[in-house]
């Protein structure tokens, strides 16, 4: 299909679509790139669609975002409702609630393309953020990858910058609610909180201008941020070709999978219409953001049982969390004068900042404790990497205890358990969790290589029970074929890096540090199976299983 | 499995080694032969997969008619019910959704079943080549010896210094974004206007309340007299000034030295805004006089004047100061003695001022 003009005897296209490529390509020259990616080779494997989830449902918030800005109106100058939905007929309220209201009741498609935009965004951030599991688990992030690492983690903050800016433009009573948590939050920083919360509701809170800029961060500056990170994050997916799971015929210096054309094309490119038609299915079925329900937004009343947007919600969690009094002692403090409201300060802060850092810098952290510069372009399964898993795991945990919180009100009601005994055992868990997490990620790991080393050395069980001829019952083992060997053995398993001498000869703190962290990154550790062992493993008496194995038919 | 740690310092944990042959390695075998799917040996599954992917693209046009139907069969005058838009929202999500699915899934199954599953190997290029990377290396030396930055540091620190100090202006430009927050914050409507004291009024109506109204245990949602009429700024005042006035067993109530006259025979105010983050404390169980904030769940206790007793507040709720005036009507004797809502750097500098 791909024509070049180059040819001695002159090429000539022969098909039609052939005639149309060479006509393009001879006015805008694409056949180089065309060559590099028409059959570029693309690794296939379930756990590598979450990133497509996430640029399409992207895809699916401009397409639905655009139509809702032909309706929308960010002002908040204050209007009397005269639209189709007759409770709040007459209802004084903002033109920017009663617009949304509109798009809901009086356009038809309109509050069919909101629930598309607004499960849309959900399910942009959910896929982003179970993306980068992915992409940690698997180590995916190591050289040469650590740049993208971190594109990826801005484009997670991006999300939710979108998604918090969007959430809030309905001015419904929840949305504004959740503003006015915002303001309580930027107050409390020192200093300069008062002023940006004036600065930025342009006055006291809620003022008559954050729709409105809201609206221009989130229909302009946030996508196009966006974008721009998604552009860079593809260049370097493109740049490194993309990541592959071990495997027999897999390594570091190939990529094994399907060219783009057609196959990958077809694939990648047909599941950008299942996620469309499953965000079409939901927001055909699924009630999101009843806006209708909620009410103008007004200072005084509040409903029971709020909750942010899922993505904001470890956040709201925190806050929950932390206690505003110990005993008598105040939490919020004053020093020389000024307020430091800590009982705000840190849950809003510490723990999305260690998230966040953790986040950014582990490709270096990980780099650092294991000296490992190589390029690293095939996965790691989870398993094999326990530590790396473990503190994967302890992360998630602390995160979605966070989370857990924000609905404490709701855990309360739904199980009729003590609203105050739910945030206890929480408070205990936001220390506790991560720590189990952590222990109980890496054993399992470490078993689950061990179980690995076991069916690669003796087989895997048939469950069939055989006895033999002097009368002693055996399980009878199936050996694997070397490809299906190999997935379990074909693995690195590093160790414990001590501490070395310096040009100076002189082991530095940070040197010992190092090791320490190497020490407790490694030393727990099951190396793969060797020829050797499997050569001892059949010496002792697995023979006669196998030969048991042999001679199936006659044992039934 | 491997053999278990011998317990020596260097091997602690669980250590399950391959002996003295840690580098003798299963060799890679390859990729596993490929295997023919049905459709590739038997054309009359070839076939059938031909005719599910065309019956897939067959519901995605059955998809879209429903779309065009449901949007323009379905019509959304001036009395449309909810359950109209309700149909109509989940036709025309059902026809996207065909329509949708029906072409993705037909496109996916042409093909898994149908186009070429020959896993293909390909090498990977380095990322740069050795040559280039020196060159880019040599280039950037060149380049940063050649404006002598190195050589001249007058050139480098004022540059520095320029560079530093020229995004100010991009900041100090946004200043008019916002007015100078000054003691905004510590004012309320309830301040007693040309000598005249503001009525306690019911949120919404704003119609006055009586103190012989308010029987014990009863609770109002409260704003001043006043705050409807007001031509703009009206959520700006509201934000600050809804108080939730409630009345209880005067004994149990247990007012501080100098707050004595604040209540009015069992009957307080307190301001609604919670002192955390700023949500409405809207919940009065009425048993326990516990006020709690849906939001983060702060709990305030009023016989103990709102002391925090469960909760992220660190705060006690303001009380507003209330008497009966000459119809019998609650007002307000003052504005709050402290700045209402969360707190801010500069809330104790406005509590000293409004004291002293």
């Amino acid at each position: 299909m791909s024509a070049t003009s180059t040819a001695e005897p002159a090429f000539v296209a022969k098909t039609k679509t052939g005639r149309i490529t060479d006509f393009v390509d001879s006015r805008v020259g694409g056949s180089g790139i065309l060559r590099e990616f028409g059959r570029k080779v693309f690794p296939d494997h379930w756990s590598f669609m979450f990133g497509e989830v996430a640029l399409y449902s992207f895809v699916i918030l401009l397409l639905s975002g655009t139509f809702l800005t032909f309706f929308f109106d960010p002002s908040m100058a204050e209007t009397h409702y005269d639209g189709g939905y007759i409770p709040l007929k007459g209802v004084e309220m903002s033109v920017a609630y009663s617009s949304s209201l509109n798009i809901s009741f009086d356009i038809r498609g309109g509050l069919f393309m909101r629930q598309v935009h607004h499960w849309a965004a959900l399910l942009f951030v959910a896929s982003i953020a179970v993306h980068m599991l992915r992409v940690f688990f698997t180590g995916a992030f190591r050289r040469p990858r650590e740049m993208n690492w971190v594109v990826g983690s801005v484009l997670l903050i991006l999300a939710m910058a979108a998604g918090f800016t969007g959430y809030s433009l309905p001015d419904d009573l929840l949305s504004g609610n959740g503003l006015r948590i915002i303001d309580g939050v930027i107050k409390s920083i020192p200093v300069i909180g008062t002023y940006i919360s004036f600065f930025l509701f342009g006055g006291e809170f809620p003022g008559t201008a954050i729709i409105s800029r809201l609206y221009m961060l989130h229909i302009l500056l946030v996508p196009a941020l966006i974008l721009l990170m998604i552009v860079l994050h593809l260049f370097m997916v493109v740049v490194h070709k993309h990541t592959q799971y071990p495997g027999p015929g897999r390594n570091d210096n190939n990529v094994v999978g399907y060219p783009l054309g057609p196959v990958y094309a077809a694939k990648a490119g047909g599941f950008f219409f299942i996620v469309f038609g499953v965000i079409a299915l939901m927001a055909a079925f699924f009630t999101i953001n009843p806006i209708w329900n909620y009410g103008p937004y007004d200072p005084s009343p509040v409903s029971a049982g709020t909750q942010p947007d899922w993505y904001i919600g470890f956040v709201d969690g925190a806050l929950r969390l932390m206690p505003g009094t110990l005993g008598n002692w105040h939490v919020e403090q004053i020093f020389f004068g000024h307020v430091f409201t800590f009982n705000v300060l840190l849950p809003a802060l510490v723990p999305a900042g260690i998230l966040f850092t953790v986040m950014f810098t582990y490709p270096w952290i990980e780099r650092w404790v294991t000296k490992d510069d190589r390029e690293h372009h095939v996965l790691d399964r989870p398993r094999n990497a326990p530590t790396r898993t473990g503190i994967g795991v302890a992360g998630f945990v602390w995160y979605c205890v966070m989370w857990a919180a924000a609905g404490s009100d709701l855990i309360a009601t739904h199980f009729h358990v003590s609203l105050n005994d739910v945030t206890y055992w929480l408070r205990a868990l936001f220390f506790v969790g991560p720590i189990i997490g952590f222990i109980v990620a890496k054993r399992v790991a470490l078993a689950l290589q061990r179980k690995d080393r076991e069916i690669a050395l003796h087989g895997r069980e048939t469950g069939r029970i055989v006895r033999l001829p002097h009368g002693e019952f055996i399980e009878v083992h199936a050996p694997l074929d070397e490809y299906k060997r190999y997935k379990l053995v074909g693995f690195e398993s590093p160790q414990v890096i001590p501490a070395v001498p310096n040009e100076h000869g002189v082991v530095t703190s940070k040197e010992k540090r190092r090791a320490l962290l190497s020490r407790w990154f490694f030393e727990d550790r099951v190396a793969p199976a060797t020829p050797a062992e499997l050569e001892a493993a059949h010496g002792h008496g697995h023979e006669a299983v196998e030969a048991a194995e042999g001679s199936k038919s006659l044992t039934h | 499995m491997g053999n278990h740690s011998d317990g020596s310092p260097n091997h602690s944990g669980t250590v399950a080694t391959a002996g003295q042959n840690e580098v003798e390695k299963f060799q890679d075998p390859g990729i596993p032969p490929h295997r023919l799917r049905l459709a590739d040996t038997d054309p009359k599954a070839a076939k059938r997969a031909e005719r599910q992917v065309a019956l897939l693209f067959g519901i995605s046009v059955v998809g879209t008619l429903i779309f065009l139907v449901a949007y323009f069969a379905i019509d959304l005058g001036d009395d449309s019910s909810i359950a109209t838009i309700r149909l109509q929202n989940a036709l025309l999500g059902v026809g996207t959704a065909f329509a949708m699915l029906g072409i993705g899934t037909g496109i996916v199954h042409w093909a898994k079943a149908l186009m070429p599953d020959h896993e293909v190997s390909e090498e990977r290029h380095a990322i740069r080549y050795e040559e280039d990377r020196q060159a880019a290396v040599r280039i950037v030396d060149d380049i940063v010896e050649e404006t002598g930055i190195k050589r001249r540091p007058l050139i480098r620190n004022t540059l520095l210094g320029a560079v530093a100090l020229a995004p100010l202006p991009a900041v100090a430009i946004f200043g008019d974004l916002g007015p100078r927050p000054d003691d905004k914050l510590a004012h309320t409507m309830w301040a007693p206007q040309d000598g005249k004291r503001k009525r306690l009024t019911r949120d919404p109506d704003g119609t006055p309340i009586k103190a012989s109204d308010v029987t014990i245990g009863s609770a109002f949602h409260v704003i001043p007299e006043g705050l409807n009429e007001l031509e703009e700024g009206k959520l700006n005042e509201k934000a600050k000034s809804v108080v939730l006035l409630m009345r209880l067993d005067p004994a149990s109530l247990n007012p501080s030295k100098g707050r004595e006259e604040w209540g009015y025979n069992g009957i307080v105010a307190y301001s609604k805004i919670c002192t955390h983050v700023g949500c409405p404390v809207a919940l009065y169980e009425q048993q326990t006089h516990h006020l709690l904030c849906p939001c983060h769940q702060s709990t305030f206790d009023l016989t103990q004047e709102c002391k925090v007793i469960f909760g992220p507040a660190s705060r006690p709720l303001p009380q507003l100061p209330i008497a009966v005036d000459d119809e019998g009507y609650l007002v307000a004797t003052s504005d709050f003695h402290e700045p209402v809502g969360p707190s801010y750097w500069e809330r104790d500098e406005h509590e000293r001022n409004i004291n002293s």
